[in-house]
């Protein structure tokens, strides 16, 4: 049975080349991925902490204490907030993007080069440069706005420090990396639909909005869904972000369920319930992977 | 229904290279069928796009029912199109597809599923509405094309190969349908094909494009006996057109007028001495290949078409009389390759 499933030549001839082809990605999961999901198990029903040289088990208690605490619930409400967010702003830009960058013109290879950019560039080095760039004092932004007259320097926004106006810049930056990822994607997409396709609907009658609303999009809606999905995960479980513009701040206001995980497990030194909070991410990224799954198998029938 | 004219049109992609189409002038007749005829690369496709409205032409005018349309966008100047992949929207339904044109010029929602089933009954597309079209053959899907072209009956009609996609039985088939289809609505059709025999088929006239402009336009009948230059001459036919030149003159003559001398009717001919160097049997007809006997055209290859009940005997190799009437014969300038009026032509 399982000889007969078996389609490739070289495979089937040589059962020991196909182990010795997927071990090393089976050991890379396991030991990256696997070893650290099972110690986060482990530890979410223990009393571990960080410097202790043994834990015991603990039953459900760190669960029980983080569903009452407030900042957890923060927590989850922000994750949400911050999810739905940069993924719609970033689908809209991005078909935005695709849309001006399908045709060619003079410079759209350098475009697309400064497109991608971000995405290339290091979370960390990023988040940091957008740090200054939002700096409560050297902020180039605001001096910008006070240049133009908009503000003075005595009632200009605190990009950071006031928690409406820092969830915003946390959502913007985050956006500002992602969104060539999704370009990319989608612009793959709508490069997959024959050119005859518009033209027929031109033709047919259908205006700009028509052509894209009822042609395009449900034409590109496999690839779409390929890219929110992506996008939702990256943006659930990051924290570089968050990390380095705000650190959870001002007063919890950017928390969001990564970055309260690793405040309490790692700074905050509380292993178990750290351990805990992550893994209240794991039924939301199963379903996202389920539907990754679904959705890229049929984008490839379709 | 309306008239369709071009006015020294030219498209010119690149700068300084010869234009795709060059100064073409035409008119259509009211209800007609003109097929664009032409072999690949010769503009054919890229003028019908810009009459459609899809390309923008480098200078000259089109005029739709004597309208100048260039600064129109396709949806104002009321054409339909059938591209050759047909361009159906792969995820709607049949129905769908063919209501589209309707929902996008706005006409009143209650008339779309009368006009929809008027268009699809007219085409044989009754039990498909529901399907979608990778799951339709290929005709069928040129008929779904062809309903979503009707059904918000245009003023003209453009074909972008729409049968080339079709295996030859089926292209038969079609060629005749879209024939009725034609009679049926009487709107000016443009078609555009590099088959001959569509054109001839189909065509009430017919454009030959060479490299971006015209040859000649003309009833299929005058485009294949009074051909307008050696292109047309040659592009038409198969096998093409006889071509013997000497000094400035290029005399042609169509390898079916090219006879055994007692078969050629009375009248005046010009008579040979055919060797002939292989036969090619095609059931109907019979090709020979071979070269006269003695003179100065001794090298050149000539080309006959015998039909099936003519006498047999003509195998390789053998030599016999043959004959070609002197009405049958088209003179062309050897310069500028056009026809010109009847010379002397030394045969010997």
């Amino acid at each position: 049975m399982r000889a007969a499933r078996i389609k490739s030549v070289g495979a089937a001839q040589s059962p020991l080349l196909g182990v010795a082809m997927f071990t090393p990605a089976v050991l890379y999961i396991a030991l990256i991925i696997g070893g650290p999901f099972v110690l986060a198990i482990l530890y979410a029903f223990s009393d571990a902490r960080i410097g202790a040289t043994s834990f015991h088990y603990a039953g459900m208690e760190n669960f029980r204490s983080i569903i009452q605490s407030p900042s957890f619930h923060r927590a989850l409400q922000n994750s949400i907030v911050f999810t739905v967010c940069a993924v719609v702003i970033v689908m809209i830009s991005a078909n935005m993007l695709a849309l001006a960058l399908q045709k060619p013109f003079l410079g759209r290879g350098l475009i697309r080069f400064l497109i991608l950019l971000p995405f290339v560039a290091p979370v960390s080095l990023g988040s940091i440069g957008w740090k200054w760039i939002l700096d409560s004092i050297y902020s180039v932004i605001t001096w910008v706005l006070i240049q133009v007259h908009f503000c003075t320097p005595f009632n200009a926004p605190m990009w950071l420090g006031e928690p409406h106006l820092a969830m915003a810049s946390v959502i913007c930056v985050h956006c500002w990396r992602l969104i060539p990822f999704a370009t990319v994607v989608l612009l793959a997409g709508s490069g997959a639909i024959p050119k005859e396709i518009p033209e027929a609907a031109a033709i047919d009658g259908a205006g700009f909005w028509r052509t894209f609303f009822q042609i395009r999009l449900p034409m590109m809606l496999p690839i779409t869904l390929v890219a929110v999905l992506f996008s939702a995960v990256f943006t659930f479980t990051d924290m570089t972000v968050v990390y380095i513009l705000t650190n959870g701040g001002p007063f919890d206001s950017t928390q969001t369920l990564p970055s309260l995980a690793f405040a309490t497990g790692i700074e905050g030194g509380d292993l178990a319930a750290g351990a805990a909070i992550s893994l209240f991410l794991v039924p939301v990224l199963v379903a996202a992977a389920y539907f990754m799954l679904r959705v890229a198998s049929r984008a490839e029938v379709t | 229904m309306a008239v369709v004219e071009a006015r020294n049109l030219t498209k010119i992609f690149k700068e300084g290279e010869l234009g795709a189409v060059n100064n073409v002038n035409l008119a259509t007749q009211e209800g007609e069928f003109m097929v664009f005829l032409g072999p690949s690369g010769s503009g054919k496709t890229t003028l019908l796009r810009m009459i459609a409205g899809l390309e923008t032409p480098s200078s000259g005018e089109i005029l739709i029912g004597g309208r100048v349309v260039n600064d129109l966008s396709p949806r104002e100047r009321r054409i339909a199109m059938v591209f050759q992949s047909y361009a159906l929207y792969p995820h709607l339904s049949v129905y769908d597809n063919i209501a589209f044109p309707l929902k996008a010029q706005k006409v009143p929602k209650a008339q779309h599923q009368q006009k929809v089933e008027w268009a699809a009954n007219l085409l044989g597309l009754g039990r498909l509405l529901k399907r979608k079209p990778r799951e339709l053959s290929g005709g069928e899907r040129q008929r779904v094309a062809l309903a979503r072209a009707i059904v918000r009956e245009p003023a003209v009609f453009l074909l972008d190969e729409p049968l080339s996609n079709l295996d030859a039985k089926l292209r038969a088939s079609a060629r005749e349908e879209l024939e009725n289809f034609h009679k049926q609505v009487g709107t000016t059709t443009i078609y555009v094909t590099h088959d001959q025999v569509e054109a001839m088929a189909m065509g009430d006239r017919v454009l030959v494009l060479h490299q971006g402009t015209v040859r000649q336009i003309g009833s299929p009948k005058e485009v294949y006996e009074n051909p307008a230059d050696t292109f047309v001459a040659t592009f038409l036919g198969s096998p093409p057109m006889n071509l013997l030149e000497y000094s400035d003159v290029i005399v042609g003559f169509r390898p079916e007028g090219f006879l055994p001398a007692d078969l050629v009717p009375g009248g005046k001919q010009v008579q040979f001495r055919y060797r002939i160097k292989y036969v090619e049997y095609l059931g109907a007809e019979r090709v020979l290949y071979g070269n006269i006997e003695g003179g100065h055209l001794e090298t050149k290859e000539i080309i006959s078409r015998l039909s099936w009940n003519m006498p047999s005997g003509y195998e390789a190799g053998s030599v016999h009389d043959f004959a070609v009437a002197e009405t049958d014969l088209r003179f062309f300038d050897r310069k500028t390759e056009k026809r010109c009026s009847a010379k002397p032509y030394p045969w010997q």
